[in-house]
């Protein structure tokens, strides 16, 4: 494959669309597909072929807003339509031509106005099983350009000057990153792709795999051309069947295009990669477990330094980085580091990807430019609360960050001003609460939920996880003093401090966060015996953690 | 002519030392006298920083680093025993008693316990936190030793002596966070497992989780010390 080829199959790809007068776009992400977006391809298909009109139809990644589907986008014209089912497949095969069926649209134009799509620029509008859809939209020029024209510090430089920092949550500069990797000595490396999303609530590393794999493998194959490895691991959670299936799928075809495998482009680059799927625990989405459990071992944090980007798998130099990291390298390298550099504030560039649950209007998937008010996020992205009730708080960074509270919506989003109030930017799940819902109870579904991800290698996380447990229940249910608030609050520090991974440092901020802006709840559930939001029920006892062991 | 790059110089509690390059913080401490505590770190074994003891502080970073894995670096400054540190150690010991069922004046260790001994040394004399009370079992299914689940503190010494040093590993881990327990074979009883019945774990096991049935009463030292002897001795041949 070379960039003649390339660009031979994208225009043959271009010819062929253009035969049609119409595209029929159909999402089938989980979301929609769970409201049986399946059946309204079908129904789709067969009212085209009875129409005779001249469509093409075709299954996407996801298009956003998760919470209008199964959503429908018919091109060029750009109509978007939500909430369709296979009943009204007729109707809108009529309407292509003429006016849009009324009552289906969907008028979300200021959702989408305050996004930037970068990594999501082809979710929604390829097929994400079909290389040669990805190919016309640009794709693998970039690695071509990459293997042909640059050396492999020139890529480095190129993705420091963008200024891109790690998106799976630590926000480490992605090219000082590649930097190290690519002087650690040894002529064995590795290069990983982070695919263990776990946190609740969180869905865009899934999207971005579902919607569009090939996107991750470039994106990999231009980090292992830059650092000098040869082989690639994508660690996918086995609950993401259908990531698991197009990126295997992706892979496939990438090797038979000859984009894969030995001597890429007729260079003496040789690059594959091999899927590996984790059995569900949340701690392998930290690098050091992560590499545990690639290599086959229990999947167990170890302390760092060194780091893996010194001794990672098997000892070797490793590369590390999160799904949307590796999505953002391919536009970064085909356009230019200004380009991307221009977007965001000053210390976090580019664009971030938020997974929106929770008390909010449209929830689904939102990319937007760092820098961004959480207030633009959640007010005029997400529609804001449903049913009249007011908003209370916003969660972002899952089980390991904070929840910052309604004064501080006017917090532009980046890496540094996220720490600042307390929580963290996280890999991107951004869970809306309002005034149903109880803080106390909040962090103590995520103290629960790090106590039992914790991998019980260290004390701290191990059994500090479940005393807070044990304590935030006390509270909960009336039965907490006030001795065992500062208990929790002293436990917090330990904790925080002691940890040995990333999980049970962090595994205290849902709690810090809650006390710091909502400390008046805690109060009130202890002096008071009273839970304000009216969640908790404060009559039951101290139900023992459960202790599943039979030795 | 040795390069410089080969011997660090630095501080441990205001002592001026001098290291290998790649001597651990721990080593170096032991060997100028300075007392670091560790639970699971046992000279002759890989280190794994599990129990978070050895926990110290480096001028100039707000991070704790375990001095059992934290290799020396040249002029580094190293507190070894500040009152952030022995708070956090305080804590950690708490935390471990109240995790299982530590009753120590029934225990077979009493008087010989490595967790006990650090109680003491840390002048640990109450927990504030809530008692777990977990039920756990005892399996005396081997012909010599038992395993009480109740006293474990998952330092996984067993695990790495039977895994490193006897080749065996019959030892492991099973269950996550604070359901994991140590196993023999997979989560077979011990008696039926593949055990070559050396006795290296109930030596290395830091408190009376596991013991040798032929003592009796609270009679039971242990004697970790072969360790470092049998490693010396397999390296000289």
């Amino acid at each position: 494959m070379n960039i003649e080829e390339l660009e031979q199959i994208a225009k043959a790809v271009r010819l062929e669309n253009a035969k049609y007068d119409h595209e029929v776009n159909v999402c089938m992400d989980l979301a929609c597909l769970s409201q049986h977006a399946d059946r309204l391809k079908d129904a789709l298909t067969t009212a085209i072929a009875a129409s005779g009109k001249n469509v093409l139809i075709r299954k996407t990644g996801c298009m956003g807003p998760c919470s209008s589907g199964p959503l429908v986008r018919v091109d060029p014209e750009e109509t978007l339509y939500r909430h369709v089912d296979a009943s009204h497949a007729e109707a809108i095969v009529a309407s292509l031509g003429g006016e849009p069926v009324p009552g289906l649209q969907c008028d979300l134009n200021e959702h989408f106005e305050l996004q930037t799509r970068v990594v999501l620029e082809n979710a929604g509008y390829i097929d994400p099983e079909k290389i040669d859809d990805y190919i016309a939209r640009d794709g693998y020029q970039a690695l071509l350009m990459v293997l042909t024209d640059m050396t492999p510090n020139g890529v480095i430089h190129r993705v420091a000057e963008s200024g891109l920092r790690g998106r799976g949550g630590g926000g480490y500069p992605t090219g000082l990153k590649w930097g190290t990797v690519a002087k650690a000595s040894g002529n064995l490396k590795y290069v990983v792709c982070n695919g263990d999303e776990g946190d609740p609530g969180a869905f865009m590393d899934r999207s971005v795999m579902e919607g569009d794999p090939h996107r991750v493998i470039e994106g990999m194959a231009i980090a292992a051309y830059a650092v000098g490895a040869s082989k690639g691991f994508i660690y996918v959670r086995a609950e993401y069947p259908t990531a698991v299936a197009r990126l295997t799928a992706a892979l496939r075809d990438a090797r038979r295009h000859g984009l894969l495998g030995n001597n890429i482009c007729n260079t003496p680059f040789n690059f594959d990669v091999e899927i590996r799927l984790g059995a569900g625990a949340f701690v392998c989405g930290e690098e050091t477990a992560l590499i545990a459990s690639i290599e086959g071992r229990r999947g167990t944090p170890k302390p760092r330094p060194p780091y893996p980007a010194v001794s990672g798998l098997w000892g070797k130099p490793t590369l590390i980085n999160n799904v949307e990291t590796y999505a953002n390298i391919a536009p970064i390298l085909r356009k230019e580091s200004k380009w991307f550099s221009s977007m965001g504030s000053e210390r976090s560039k580019g664009t971030k990807v938020f997974a929106l649950t929770g008390k909010i209007t449209h929830t689904g998937l939102v990319e937007v430019p760092m820098g961004i008010k959480l207030r633009e996020i959640i007010e005029v992205i997400g529609g804001g609360v449903p049913g009249g009730h007011t908003f209370k708080a916003v969660q972002t960074g899952g089980p390991s960050g904070g929840c910052i509270p309604a004064e501080m919506l006017d917090l532009g989003v980046s890496y540094d001003a996220l720490v600042k109030v307390g929580s963290i930017m996280g890999s991107g799940g951004m869970i809306v609460m309002d005034d149903t819902s109880c803080m106390v109870n909040v962090a103590r579904f995520f103290v629960e939920f790090c106590m039992t991800e914790s991998c019980g290698k260290c004390i701290p996380c191990r059994a500090g996880t479940a005393q807070m447990f044990t304590l935030l229940t006390r509270i909960c249910n009336g039965t907490g003093t006030m001795d065992d608030l500062d208990l929790l609050v002293e436990l917090c520090g330990t904790i925080k401090e002691t940890s040995l991974c990333g999980l049970g440092q962090t595994a205290p901020n849902p709690v810090l966060s809650t006390l710091k802006y909502f400390k008046n709840e805690y109060i009130e559930h202890i002096v008071h015996k009273r839970c304000p939001a009216g969640v908790c029920n404060m009559e039951a006892t101290v139900p023992a953690v459960p202790m599943e062991v039979s030795a | 002519m040795t390069t410089d790059a080969d011997v660090k110089t630095l501080v441990i509690d205001e002592q001026e030392v001098s290291a290998r390059a790649g001597q651990t913080i721990l080593e170096v401490a032991r060997e100028n006298d300075i007392d670091i505590p560790t639970l699971c770190h046992l000279e002759g074994l890989s280190d794994v920083g599990a129990c978070r003891l050895c926990l110290v502080e480096i001028k100039g970073s707000n991070k704790l680093l375990p001095a059992c894995v934290a290799t020396v670096q040249e002029g580094m400054e190293v507190s070894t025993n500040t009152d952030r540190l022995r708070k956090h150690r305080h804590a950690i010991l708490e935390l471990l008693f109240a995790e299982r069922n530590h009753i120590c004046s029934v225990c077979v260790s009493n008087g010989h316990c490595e967790l006990q001994a650090l109680a003491q040394e840390q002048g640990l004399t109450h927990v504030r936190l809530p008692y777990r009370n977990p039920e756990l079992t005892v399996d005396a299914s081997h012909e010599r030793y038992t395993v009480d689940h109740n006293r474990c503190i998952l330092c996984t010494r067993c695990v790495r002596v039977c895994a490193e040093i006897e080749g065996a590993h019959v030892w492991d881990v099973m269950g996550r966070g604070i359901n994991s327990i140590v196993i023999t074979d997979l989560n077979e009883p011990w008696g039926s497992s593949s055990c070559t019945r050396c006795g290296k774990c109930v030596q290395c096991c830091p408190t009376g989780a596991l013991f040798d049935k032929s003592k009796v009463g609270d009679d039971h030292p242990k004697y970790p010390d072969f360790l470092p002897y049998l490693n010396l001795m397999r390296e000289a041949q």
